[in-house]
């Protein structure tokens, strides 16, 4: 008993004691000055070579052109996602960005709860109300979003003109609108260049664990393959490493997305429909730091070059030159607002 | 369509989840809940995807995994036995674990949060994706050849009866002359074992792994253990049945004649119907999980 009191006394002194340490070097309070960013990572988090790793290539170039401090969080499982961006918020950054749709609600409630700090979402989903009016986000959030479904309808164009099947696939990650975007985009290109090709459609699944099951995506893929597809376009996050693998197993084609995913498959990789995030993630900061930051809705399309799809020497002599005339024909047309492109099912 | 092409697709799928359920089968009669399945298969597919890396042969991955998967049964063995822990908790906490070391450790190794690098695996360059393809690869073999060994092993050798033993009275074993405590560590490791070689066919299967990517293979065994009521050959049957199901959904999504959401349902549908007794009585080993109380 004695023992205990004595060791209870001790590690009470020492809390007492620690009370009065201050930690060097940690969590630099941010000063008036310099602009200090906050960046919470998606599920995937770096390295994904894919959303997040464009956010991060963004907020680099952003370090280094404008001189701001940037902070990244990566949060674990889903729990934390929510507290990264508080955090970040508390500590007084100037910018808190979310990379991901599954941040919408957070950053909605928390731009409520900080209105002195801005926020931004990359791919923040804009919600409706009963009468199809778009909800506007909180005056201080920034909504980031892209027409993935602009470049999608290029790349299904390439998909139809290359493949040369009548027959070509899409395979998406979760079922769910934010994907449908790609298929439709997708679809309606297949249809602009080929009205009598068909496009079988195939989702992972409608929980967000689609976007990680790589054995399930191989599976849809082969299926497509062994149905007469030559040309497979995923939507799917890594997913899509399992219809890269399928591809190299048939000796057939597939196109990647969000980034230049030509390295997972060299050869098997027909082009990338690119969603250029570090565009979009400099943009929100280099506004705040030049002091004209306003939230609202901000979309990025072929016209703002902030998508497109990858045409470069790796692929170069995979889409011949007529092919590539044409798409590049089709993107003008877009880009003129000759062609509408649909969004949604 | 084609039957070949349909069979070998299940085949592929089923392999997975019959090693995993392989696997299980053997903690469950033992006593122990393999509620950490996906945990054990997470590690199996990360330590596969290293030592094929590593070695540059995906025989050193196999083993990898086999001891990854070991590793994570052991704990969870010492947690629940030992320490007489939970075993719905510390089951829980293995797979979360599983997917922390396995996040922590493929950002230490190969300075990514989401995927590895290629590695070797074990498919033969041009053989296609039918039952050739299948043939060479061993993990497809020993997830086959696996259930009728542990069916064998369960009723036809004495670790079997001392393994069903401390499943169903453990008083009673012990009382025998059984070393009750380490058959279950032996039947909960060697679960980890098997099971971890079900992430092995997934990561080696795939040339990489990526974070998070059993993606709840090891529940869908677990409620193919349940339907196939604590039996090897029926559990396989199950993973063989629900493996069948995916394929069909897969082959059908296409044409929208189901919604894709009710396959999904099936094998957790299956097994609540398995649970409520509806198709003959599902009894699970009267010791199941009641290891804190002894």
């Amino acid at each position: 008993m004695r023992k205990l009191l004595i060791l209870v006394a001790v590690l009470t002194a020492v809390h007492g004691a620690l009370l009065f340490v201050h930690p060097s070097g940690a969590a630099v309070p941010p000063t008036g000055d310099a602009v200090d960013v906050g960046i919470v990572f998606d599920l995937g988090g770096r390295g994904d070579k894919s959303f997040n790793d464009g956010a991060y290539i963004g907020a680099e170039r952003a370090e280094k052109e404008l001189g701001v401090r940037v902070r990244f969080v990566e949060p674990g499982e889903s729990a934390d996602r929510e507290a990264g961006l508080r955090l970040l918020a508390a500590e007084g950054m100037d910018l808190v960005i979310g990379v991901g749709f599954i941040f919408t609600d957070d950053l909605t409630q928390l731009a409520r709860e900080y209105p002195n700090t801005r926020f931004a979402g990359v791919d923040y989903s804009v919600a409706q109300d009963k009468d199809g009016k778009v909800i506007q986000p909180p005056p201080n959030l920034a909504a980031l979003k892209f027409r993935e479904e602009q470049g999608s309808f290029l790349v299904g164009a390439i998909a139809a003109l290359v493949g040369k099947s009548k027959k070509v696939g899409f395979v998406g990650g979760m079922n769910f609108p934010l994907i449908h975007k790609f298929e439709m985009g997708y679809a309606a290109g297949v249809k602009s260049v080929c009205p009598d090709c068909e496009v079988i459609s195939q989702y992972a699944g409608v929980t967000p664990e689609a976007f990680r099951n790589p054995g399930k995506g191989k599976e849809l893929a082969l299926s497509q393959y062994q149905q007469g597809v030559n040309v497979i376009f995923h939507a799917s996050g890594s997913t899509g490493l399992g219809v890269f693998e399928a591809a190299r197993q048939t000796g057939k084609l597939a196109i990647g997305v969000d980034a230049d995913q030509f390295k997972e498959a060299p050869g098997y990789v027909l082009t990338s429909m690119v969603k250029r995030v570090d565009n979009a993630v400099f943009d929100a900061i280099k506004r705040v730091k030049e002091r004209h930051f306003a939230g609202g809705i901000y979309q990025y399309g072929l016209a703002e070059d902030g998508v497109g799809y990858v045409y470069d020497a790796n692929n170069a002599k995979m889409i011949p030159a007529a092919v590539r005339t044409r798409v590049e024909a089709l993107k003008a047309d877009i880009v003129a607002g000759r062609i509408n492109v649909p969004s949604t099912k | 369509m084609n039957a070949v092409d349909f069979l070998a697709q299940t085949l592929r799928i089923a392999v997975p989840y019959l090693l995993a359920a392989g696997g299980g089968v053997l903690s469950e009669r033992a006593g122990l809940i393999g509620l950490s399945l996906e945990g054990y298969m997470l590690g199996g597919a990360f330590c596969a995807a290293v030592g094929s890396y590593y070695a540059g042969a995906p025989w050193i991955g196999v083993v990898a995994a086999i001891v990854g998967g070991g590793l994570l049964a052991l704990l969870y063995a010492v947690s629940a036995i030992r320490y007489k822990a939970d075993q719905v908790v510390v089951g829980i906490a293995i797979n979360l674990l599983a997917i922390g070391l396995t996040r922590f450790f493929l950002r230490l190794i190969f300075d990514s949060s989401s995927n590895s690098p290629r590695v070797p695996g074990f498919d033969l360059k041009g053989s296609g994706t039918g039952f050739l393809a299948l043939a060479h690869n061993p993990l497809v073999w020993i997830g086959v050849v696996g259930i009728p060994v542990i069916a064998w092993v369960l009723y036809r050798t004495p670790f079997g009866l001392r393994v069903r033993a401390v499943g169903e009275h453990p008083a009673a074993a012990a009382s025998v002359g059984v070393p009750v405590v380490r058959v279950r560590y032996i039947a909960v490791v060697l679960s980890g074992m098997i099971a971890g070689l079900g992430g092995a066919y997934l990561s080696l299967d795939q040339h990489q792994f990526t974070d998070g990517m059993t993606a709840g293979r090891g529940f869908i065994a677990l409620a193919a253990i349940i339907f196939g009521r604590w039996d090897p050959m029926r559990a396989g049957l199950a993973c063989l049945l629900f493996a069948a199901a995916e394929t069909l959904q897969i082959q059908l999504q296409g044409t929208q004649a189901i919604p894709s959401q009710f396959v999904e349902m099936i094998p957790y549908v299956l097994t609540i119907i398995a649970l409520a007794g509806i198709v003959g009585r599902a009894r699970p080993p009267a010791a199941l999980g009641r290891t804190t109380s002894e």
